[in-house]
């Protein structure tokens, strides 16, 4: 169909520690993979956009044509926390759709080995006196005082109120969820960890957020990822075999959440998904059910279940059932995450977005290799971003 | 100079301590922080109402690893004040999943968080089991 657009060519390094490269030499090895992964070039990119989180005021995307090509296109340098790679990935798709460019350069990059804990954001210091501060009036730093900024925390409540909702979760539901993300990370060559996790080590692994171990949550680590983009028109005149290996973009979409009672109080990553979702559905013509496999932000054990619900894998509130009966396996009804998702795979934050997009085509392409999923036709990539915003891409093989 | 301050402006103390929010007189939609508009309704007008001291604890969490300074493990969580939904920590309750239940019911209590250099305490709040 005329106007659709493409991903010609996708790459991601291997996520995990890289001491010896910086963000730029990351966001290099990304970029130069992905054009070279679709045959094309930077003169050919007539627009870049790129996130880098953690140095968002930093210019990554001009810092990345000074090592990689200076060809005077249009950067957009964008940050949009977890979402971040996904916005770039959408900002490129627009300017394609908007008739603006033929081919365009999305990437994401993040420096996060070592990391540690990250939190919300909203502390202070503390000094001498007590003196009212910010929208609340606070005195002291109210994170640990009034509830958690702390990211495993805030998911922790997210997964533990849909279990007060509905019922049926369980610290072990949740660690049986991060069980079957790491069982599906020993076939990922590219995730920062590969090892089988028992269900045991999940649950004995050192506690962060009830009911979130260790394990069960996503890894801070370094990676980048980066994918060209196409218009119809212009992959019509590519070679047959690049035509093959492109990927239909069938529906990108980007929300925020809506005002509802609460959301102001705990995040409420449910709604804006649900709404990205519902909209993603329509835009490609589809429902849950032709999806072959998903891509999730599983940043912790205890996100990847409310998901299934908003993404409409299962009916309302059926979340609990639908995972116990397997579907989420590799092997199972609704493949999700067979990446090894964040929790193995690693969460360098703009790079995921990108990447998990790059998962999917992979499979889509039939080149997944040993984690293959046969025959795979339509998949599902999102990612969401606490402040929020949510992104949803749907993929097709091409015809 | 007064003896104490609330951890926060919507805490007010006295006698009978309790929550009070800034509800939108145009849809209802309540409020902890200071408003440019409503989220909801670009409404511009609030009004303080207080918030129901006891409600039902509708999701929880057991912090392990937090910001320096704050002794762990402590339960963070969201309570339900009849329909008004309230972040807090739990307090005066053993930190671990036996004692702490979804659906528990709750009511708000006060504690210290400390004294500043010129004797002024801060007060701050949690919910306590019923």
């Amino acid at each position: 169909m005329s106007g659709d657009v493409w991903i010609l060519g996708i790459h991601m390094t291997k996520f995990g520690k890289h001491p010896d490269k910086d963000t730029v030499d990351l966001a290099a090895d990304a970029a130069r993979g992905a054009l070279a992964d679709g045959g094309v070039s930077m003169k050919q990119m007539q627009i870049l956009a790129a996130g880098n989180l953690m140095a968002a005021s930093a210019g990554i995307g001009q810092q990345l044509q000074k090592q990689i090509g200076q060809t005077g296109i249009p950067v957009y340098n964008v940050a949009n926390a977890c979402a971040t790679g996904a916005t770039a990935l959408r900002t490129a798709i627009m300017a394609v759709k908007a008739g603006e460019a033929d081919f365009g350069l999305a990437v994401g990059v993040e420096k996060l080995a070592g990391a540690g804990l990250l939190a919300g954001g909203s502390r202070a210091q503390d000094d001498g006196s007590w003196s009212p501060r910010g929208r609340y009036g606070a005195v002291a730093p109210v994170d640990g005082r009034i509830g958690t900024e702390t990211m495993p925390g805030v998911f922790a409540q997210i997964g533990m109120e849909y279990g007060h909702r509905y019922g049926g979760t369980s610290f072990e539901l949740f660690a049986r969820i991060s069980e079957k993300n790491h069982a599906h990370s020993t076939l990922n060559p590219l995730a920062a960890y590969t090892k089988r996790m028992t269900l045991e080590q999940i649950m004995n692994d050192v506690m962060i957020a009830y009911p979130n171990t260790r394990p069960m949550c996503s890894a801070n680590c370094d990676g980048a990822a980066a994918a060209v983009v196409v218009s119809d028109a212009a992959l019509k005149k590519l070679s047959l075999e690049q035509q093959r290996r492109a990927v239909k973009v069938a529906a990108s979409v980007l929300t925020t959440d809506p005002w509802e009672e609460a959301c102001q109080i705990l995040p409420n990553v449910n709604t804006l998904t649900r709404n990205a979702a519902t909209r993603a559905y329509e835009q490609a013509g589809i429902g849950p059910d032709d999806l072959d496999l998903v891509e999730l932000h599983d940043c912790f054990a205890t996100a990847e279940l409310v998901h299934y619900d908003n993404l409409g894998l299962c009916e309302p509130g059926g979340a609990v059932d639908f995972f116990n009966s397997g579907a989420s396996w590799r092997d199972g009804k609704t493949p999700v995450n067979v990446s090894g998702g964040l929790e193995s795979k690693g969460h360098p934050i703009a790079a995921t977005g990108i990447a998990n997009i790059w998962e999917v085509c992979h499979h889509l392409r039939g080149e997944a290799g040993p984690r293959q999923i046969e025959g795979a036709r339509v998949g599902l990539a999102h990612v969401i971003g606490l402040g929020s915003a949510c992104g949803v891409h749907i993929l097709e093989r091409a015809a | 100079m007064a003896d104490s301050i609330p951890l926060v402006d919507y805490l007010v103390l006295g006698d009978d301590p309790h929550l009070i929010a800034h509800e939108c007189t145009s849809c209802g939609a309540r409020y902890f922080d200071r408003r440019n508009a409503c989220a909801a309704c670009e409404g511009t007008n609030f009004t303080d109402v207080e918030v129901p001291r006891e409600g039902v604890l509708k999701t929880f969490t057991i912090v392990s690893f937090a910001a320096p300074g704050i002794p762990v493990p402590f339960v963070a969580g969201v309570v339900d004040c009849d329909g008004t939904s309230v972040r807090a920590n739990v307090i005066n309750v053993d930190p671990d999943p036996e004692h702490v239940r979804l659906g528990m019911k709750v009511k708000l209590a006060t504690y210290s968080v400390g004294e500043d250099a010129n004797g002024v305490e801060a007060v701050g709040f949690g919910f306590e089991p019923v």
